[in-house]
């Protein structure tokens, strides 16, 4: 029995998508609120046994919006910690803790966004503050964000370990494979290492191939004790351990291009599980770019720096490879809100519950997800186990 | 262009900027440049520092080609770099040709040098030239 803390032993009792794709017939708020009642639902819980709220990108002031808006009136615990798509993995990270020492008992994770829908996103990156540091010494120089800072860290790496475009490729051609074995996702059509390389270039060396999604989405996860989760209608996951860590904002300042902040959240969340690299089953890398899965399987331990684009050569993270990743199709070809981390989380339990369908990796104990945000600023590692 | 531009820690290096010097503050204890300008020394925590004009050559650290539109007036492709100074700190550059104007390449490893892009509403930018 893995406790954590000293405390009590925690689980993951339930998971949920909310709609995705292209959503024209809810609101944001109204995507969260069904699919935190399905994921409680799972749990054997309805929202009044919510006495934690981790949520945050909707809405001004945190969690505050969404617990009106679900009828959680007075939880004991409330987390709205803001680092971007690696949010939702440090949101189970504190939750654990939270659950542990008995400071909240049910804790509902989560986020929904209708980026698409509504057009949100735009390349510039441009810093509202005119003051800011950014305005003042990165913004004027037209980088387009998040890709370009992505770009100078493939290019680094490309540099230095001799990585190709053909390395990157392999990885959304992978993304790609699983998503085709996933009803859900929103790109499924057959995609070749020769038609990712002829795609559009973007920010040098990115192409279209090489970025998420941009989609509606989003996610509810229930993260609770194991006393609580023997009521739930599914199996409940472990959680193992957790991490988290930050590098850097201005590109300028990044230490080295060629380490993220996932060195640091994988050791913490690995050494509190217990595991190595080797132990994992299955992986959720964030895949906000090709070059965010090269970098993290290096500083997650799958393999030495500089060696990541020969390890995801041959297919090792499709379907039937030796490391199966990004099972959904992740975010480059299943959906990407914005914040892709809570849906990481969904897949994962799902792989470890067995009930992932034609994508379903045989025998999956232990699951990785790891969540990343801004321009590879932020970093969060859990662990699950079945 | 003689009225403040920065805030309060950065203006002296846009003031440098206006006349077009690359000021850096070298810390007075150890003598570390820093960049961005800080209120004390990250090396050594010493708060005294001068504000320095350093040589402007350095070697680009990565760069990307830009293929697509960011900015009004700045027409793709062009490259942006992160350039390691010949003193060490990093900072964010387009690259420019001989006529100063964006466009041409670069490599990771070239030499370049400071070069300054005149603005309208604010202080010269600074750029890097990549050395002939």
């Amino acid at each position: 029995m893995t406790r954590t803390g000293g405390g009590r032993e925690v689980h993951i009792a339930g998971v949920a998508e909310t709609a995705l794709g292209e959503v024209h017939d809810q609101t944001e708020l109204s995507m969260f609120a069904l699919a935190a009642r399905e994921a409680l639902a799972e749990a054997g819980m309805t929202l009044r046994d919510v006495d934690g709220l981790f949520v945050n990108y909707m809405g001004e002031e945190g969690t505050v919006q969404v617990g009106e808006y679900l009828g959680v009136t007075a939880p004991r615990y409330l987390d709205s910690t803001d680092i971007g798509g690696a949010a939702f993995e440090a949101f189970v990270h504190h939750a654990m803790l939270a659950v542990a020492e008995g400071r909240c008992e049910v804790a509902l994770i989560g986020y929904a966004s209708r980026q698409r829908t509504r057009r949100a996103r735009n390349i510039g990156g441009g810093a509202v503050d005119l003051d800011s540091l950014a305005a003042q010494f990165q913004t004027p120089y037209g980088l387009p964000a998040p890709i370009g800072h992505y770009a100078m860290m493939a290019a680094r790496h490309m540099h230095e370990y001799g990585t190709t475009p053909e390395q990157l490729a392999e990885i959304a051609v992978a993304a790609r494979a699983w998503a085709r074995l996933n009803p859900k996702a929103w790109s499924r059509d057959p995609l070749t290492v020769d038609q990712a390389l002829s795609s559009r270039m973007i920010s040098t060396p990115l192409r279209r191939s090489d970025c998420c999604l941009v989609t509606d989405g989003g996610a509810a996860v229930v993260v609770t004790s194991a006393d609580r989760a023997r009521d739930a209608r599914k199996p409940s996951v472990r959680v193992l351990g957790a991490g988290e860590s930050q590098s850097h904002w201005h590109i300028a300042s990044m230490p080295d291009m060629t380490v993220t902040a996932g060195a640091v959240s994988a050791r913490e969340a690995f050494g509190m599980a217990g595991i190595t690299a080797s132990d994992v089953d299955v992986l959720q890398p964030y895949d906000s770019f090709t070059v965010t899965v090269l970098l993290a399987l290096e500083d997650l331990g799958f393999c030495a720096k500089g060696e990541a684009g020969a390890f995801v050569s041959g297919g090792r993270l499709a379907p039937g490879g030796a490391l199966p990743a990004m099972t959904s199709g992740g975010g480059l070809s299943y959906n990407h809100p914005g914040a892709l981390g809570a849906l990481l989380l969904v897949e994962a339990v799902r792989q470890l519950r067995g009930e992932a369908g034609d994508r379903q990796v045989a025998d999956a104990e232990i699951a990785v997800a790891h969540g990343v945000g801004g321009y590879n600023s932020t970093a969060s590692t859990v662990v699950l186990a079945r | 262009m003689t009225q403040t531009y920065g805030d309060a820690v950065t203006a002296p290096f846009w003031a440098g900027a206006s006349e077009g010097r690359l000021l850096l503050q070298r810390c007075d204890s150890c003598g570390a440049h820093r960049f961005y300008p800080r209120p004390f020394c990250l090396s050594c925590d010493d708060d005294r520092s001068t504000w320095t004009a350093v040589s402007g050559a350095g070697v680009v650290y990565s760069k990307t080609e830009v293929q697509v539109k960011v900015l009004p007036g700045l027409a793709p492709p062009y490259t942006v770099a992160v350039v390691e100074l010949a003193e060490g700190p990093r900072m964010t550059a387009l690259i420019v040709g001989a006529d100063g104007e964006p466009g041409p390449g670069c490599e990771i490893g070239d030499a370049v040098d400071v070069a300054w892009r005149p603005r309208e509403d604010a202080p010269p930018l600074p750029v890097f030239r990549r050395r002939p």
